[in-house]
């Protein structure tokens, strides 16, 4: 058990280290002049020089590199270059907007997913085809007209939640449980589906298992069978998509944080990318990878709980 | 993965276009996409209106005969739009499609075809791409590079190339392992060539449907990216419009739900392609779902008083599959059986004759859509045929127990032997967890495990087949049941622990007074452990007599071919008849 977490947490420290390595790397080749754009065009010579070496960009892009890791490394991830604010700082105010979302959306995947998947691959018929057109929708339609088609029904029209904005949790509970209900519930509608289908298949083929049968001639019930012992070994392969969903979320919760003008991590990422502030774009590059991994870990160790087998391979 | 036979039976029906139309689902999505795609290439002899043609003047008109679907906030056309801004929707989608399907495929192909460095290099690459920020990687590109679908286009194609990689590397590797890949190779074919005409085949269903899916998803985070204002500026596509849309949206809701619908339209019509084509190569029709009204069964309520006293007594009883084309097969046909306390009868027979059916039945286990269409078991008075779940409450695992064939597939692979000994008693029997533990060990030392202990902690991966039948049967005895029903108890296990298993069932049966359902094709067993012997042949029982009476003077036909069997093979613990379905005996770990 421990050498399998060890192995894990290795593996997903080596991606978290590329993927850090390449994105410094594209994020450099794409800045440019960041001195020359900085100080305009009729900054002279000596000023954007001078200006270059306060930030650092006079240097080769390695030394750049190890400088900024050497920071990270102290909790410091810079200053940004446009701003000047503390990288930190500016993305600790935005991260739990997003990381909301996030959140909320996987809990309510999961509670729904399970529901449906347990309730198709059990009762399958009318259960089956419902899901399969939830399954269709789900898919097919891009999650931002499923966004307006909710904020124009349940915002505008009923207006039982805010259109726009978000209220911290720390402000009011229930203002920042509305602010993220239509966000939260337009992110899941698209993403449930693949972690339904696979419970629903999941579900179908433990029932065929011999050890089933067995269990019942126990005389256990069917409800304690189901859910203590199908559910438990059909929650594998769901939970891995669960966590492929998560990580799909860190970036993918951008558009909808935009059509609901939510003040999360997507609108400042485009902002910062667009700008060339490189410091910024590490700071989120590197929070999103930390979540990732962590995602990834968790949901492998989840994996491993529910299969003991899982933890040999 | 079920690609392979899908694929053989693929090659074996030729025409996949032609299933492809008949299926309705698919075809229906086709004629969309293609009515789509065909707009969009005639757009500049169709559409009544230039790309940027439009009169500030006729700035949001509704929809009217001259503009069918009214204009924007420039007087546009929106109709004319959006089948000028359809080329390079599509056109951003199909490179997207190229960029993925030409370097996830060939990677995968060449990854699952010849391993070694190229494969590692491979899932290392395309773990990295996982792991990268797909947002950041696009905007930095932007960045970099500026504005420019294609390259958007281009470098959602490589983020989206795992998709394709997976699904043919997983394809492959399998269809690396069938043996008409190595009768291929030993005939002299070259590697190119198989790749072609076999692996290719097998990995072309899975292509497809992912190729529908990637289609969609291009489609869909193309106008995702549009619409947050990361296109093209100089471009008009179903994702700018939106763009354009969503500023004027409460004013001029129609502006957005037109490029809306259209971008729904082609992605839904792209996933219902994607179930078409599945349904397809996979042959795979929906699952008949429909809940049968099963016949009643009639107990026959005849010959009652020679019924008196059994502890098990079944009369009659059939059991019946129900096929496709709605008649159905009996698998049983009238099986008269009588037990009583105390006495171990064996129902002998080949694999296939209804013998395990029978114990299912009384179980009440039948695995759907099987069911008792007939006769009656009566279990100490009650009547077990076809009953609700209810009436089997007070009885399966406190009355009637049951010990499978398969020991390895029997246990549940995620709980510890621990767990699945004390669950029943805990919940059954309402025992504490102390108490329950004692009672586990103490079964466990009753069927001669040496390490109680040990193995309550273990997982079943991590025992032995032997074990892992003794703990079945500890679980199966441990509610000291009236009635064990032990289905080929010993045919999964080795010479040596057979008869151990053996001389536990009679200790047990002697200890307990229990009475004993012995299903086994193995007459060497029933010689050692029966008191009446049934035999089975196609769904009937053909002779049934004491144990002894059987084995000298047996009066039926099969009853002496079965015999004659045992006799030539010069030793009653080998099975007499070749078994064609006879499970083979598991490593124990694997």
């Amino acid at each position: 058990m421990l050498s399998y977490r060890l192995r894990r947490t290795l593996s997903g420290l080596r991606q978290l280290a590329a993927a850090t390595v390449v994105s410094f790397l594209l994020l450099y080749a794409a800045s440019g002049d960041v001195a020359r754009n900085l100080m305009g065009e009729s900054a002279t010579r000596e000023q954007v020089d001078q200006k270059a070496a306060q930030l650092g960009v006079d240097q080769p892009v390695w030394t750049q590199f190890a400088d900024w890791l050497g920071g990270a490394f102290q909790g410091d991830l810079g200053r940004s270059w446009f701003t000047g604010q503390e990288v930190t700082e500016a993305i600790g105010i935005r991260f739990p907007v997003t990381l909301s979302l996030i959140v909320g959306t996987t809990v309510l995947t999961a509670l729904l997913s399970a529901v449906l998947g347990v309730w198709a691959g059990t009762r399958r018929g009318g259960a089956d085809r419902f899901v399969q057109v939830l399954s269709v929708l789900g898919v097919a339609l891009p999650g931002f007209v499923v966004a307006l088609v909710l904020v124009t029904q349940f915002a505008i029209r009923l207006e039982w939640f805010p259109a726009t904005g978000y209220t911290p949790v720390e402000v009011s509970f229930t203002g920042w449980l509305k602010s993220i209900t239509l966000p939260v519930v337009a992110l899941t509608f698209g993403g449930m589906v693949f972690v339904t289908q696979q419970l629903r298949g999941a579900v179908i083929d433990t029932l065929r298992q011999d050890w089933v049968r067995t269990l019942r001639t126990r005389g256990l019930s069917s409800r304690r069978i189901l859910f203590v012992h199908v559910l438990r070994s059909a929650a594998g392969p769901a939970v891995s998509v669960l966590g492929l969903h998560f990580i799909g979320l860190v970036g993918g919760a951008v558009i909808i944080e935009q059509v609901f003008t939510l003040p999360g991590l997507g609108q400042y990422t485009i902002g910062a990318t667009a700008s060339g502030d490189l410091p910024v774009v590490m700071g989120i590059v590197l929070l999103t990878a930390v979540v990732v991994f962590a995602a990834n870990l968790a949901t492998d160790l989840a994996v491993g709980w529910l299969n003991p087998k899982a933890r040999r391979s | 993965m079920t690609a392979p036979s899908a694929a053989a039976e693929t090659a074996a029906r030729p025409g996949l276009g032609t299933r492809l139309l008949r299926n309705p689902l698919a075809a229906g999505s086709s004629l969309v996409l293609a009515l789509v795609a065909l707009a969009v290439v005639l757009a500049p002899w169709i559409a009544p209106f230039g790309p940027n043609e439009g009169d500030i003047a006729d700035a949001h008109q509704s929809a009217s005969g001259s503009h069918w679907l009214g204009t924007n906030a420039i007087g546009g056309d929106i109709y004319s739009n959006l089948l000028h801004a359809g080329r390079y929707s599509l056109t951003g989608a199909a490179l997207t499609l190229a960029v993925a399907s030409v370097l996830g495929i060939t990677a995968g192909l060449l990854a699952g075809y010849f391993r070694g460095w190229f494969e590692n290099a491979a899932t290392a690459v395309i773990g990295l791409l996982l792991a990268l920020p797909g947002m950041i990687v696009l905007l930095a590109a932007r960045a970099a590079f500026g504005p420019s679908l294609w390259t958007s286009m281009t470098i959602v194609g490589i983020l989206a190339a795992p998709a394709y990689f997976w699904v043919v590397h997983a394809s492959v590797s399998a269809v690396r392992r069938e043996p008409y890949i190595d009768a291929a190779r030993v005939s002299g074919l070259s590697d190119p060539r198989i790749i072609r005409r076999h692996v290719l085949a097998a990995v072309r269903g899975p292509i497809f449907i992912q190729t529908a899916a990637v289609a969609g998803a291009a489609i869909g985070v193309q106008a995702g990216l549009e619409f947050i204002g990361l296109g093209d500026p100089n471009m008009v596509t179903w994702g700018t419009m939106l763009n354009d849309g969503f500023k004027d949206l409460y004013a001029h809701p129609m502006l957005m739900i037109w490029p809306s619908l259209m971008v729904s339209t082609v992605c839904v019509a792209f996933t219902l392609l994607g179930i078409g084509l599945r349904d397809t190569t996979e042959g795979a029709a929906a699952p008949r779902t429909r809940r049968r009204k099963r016949p009643t069964p009639s107990p026959t309520a005849a010959r009652t008083a020679d019924r008196d006293g059994a502890l098990l007594s079944v009369r009659g009883l059939r059991i019946g599959y129900p096929q496709p084309d709605g008649t159905v097969t009996e698998v049983v046909r009238g099986v008269d059986l009588d037990i009583a306390r105390g006495q171990v009868h064996g129902l002998v027979g080949e694999s296939g004759s209804g013998k395990t059916q029978t114990a299912f039945a009384v179980l009440g286990v039948l695995p759907e859509p099987g069911h008792i269409t007939g006769g009656s078991v009566l279990f100490d008075g009650t009547e077990l045929a076809d009953a609700h779940e209810r009436t089997y409450a007070p009885l399966r695992g406190l009355r009637i127990a049951y010990v499978p064939q398969e020991p390895m597939s029997n246990l549940d692979p995620a709980f510890t032997i621990g767990y699945q000994l004390a669950e029943p008693l805990r919940r059954r029997m309402g025992m504490s967890r102390a108490q329950a533990r004692t009672r586990a060990l103490e079964l466990l030392d009753r069927v001669g495990i040496a390490d109680p202990e040990g193995t309550l902690r273990r997982y079943p991966h991590e025992i032995s087949g032997g074990m892992a039948q003794r703990v079945l049967i500890a679980a199966a005895v441990a509610c000291d049941p009236d009635l064990l029903i032990a289905d080929e108890p010993t045919t999964a296990l080795d010479v040596t622990v057979q008869a151990e298993v053996l001389d536990l069932l009679r200790d047990l049966r002697a200890e307990r007074g229990m009475g004993v359902l012995l299903v086994t094709h193995n007459l060497g067993v029933v010689a050692d452990l029966c008191d009446h012997v049934s035999v089975m042949r196609a769904g009937e029982i053909v002779e049934s007599a004491p144990a002894a009476r059987l084995f000298d003077a047996p009066q039926h036909a099969y009853t002496r071919e079965l015999l004659a069997a045992v006799v030539d093979d010069e030793g009653p613990a080998r099975p007499p008849l070749s078994t064609p379905n006879e499970p083979v005996p598991r490593e124990a770990a694997e």
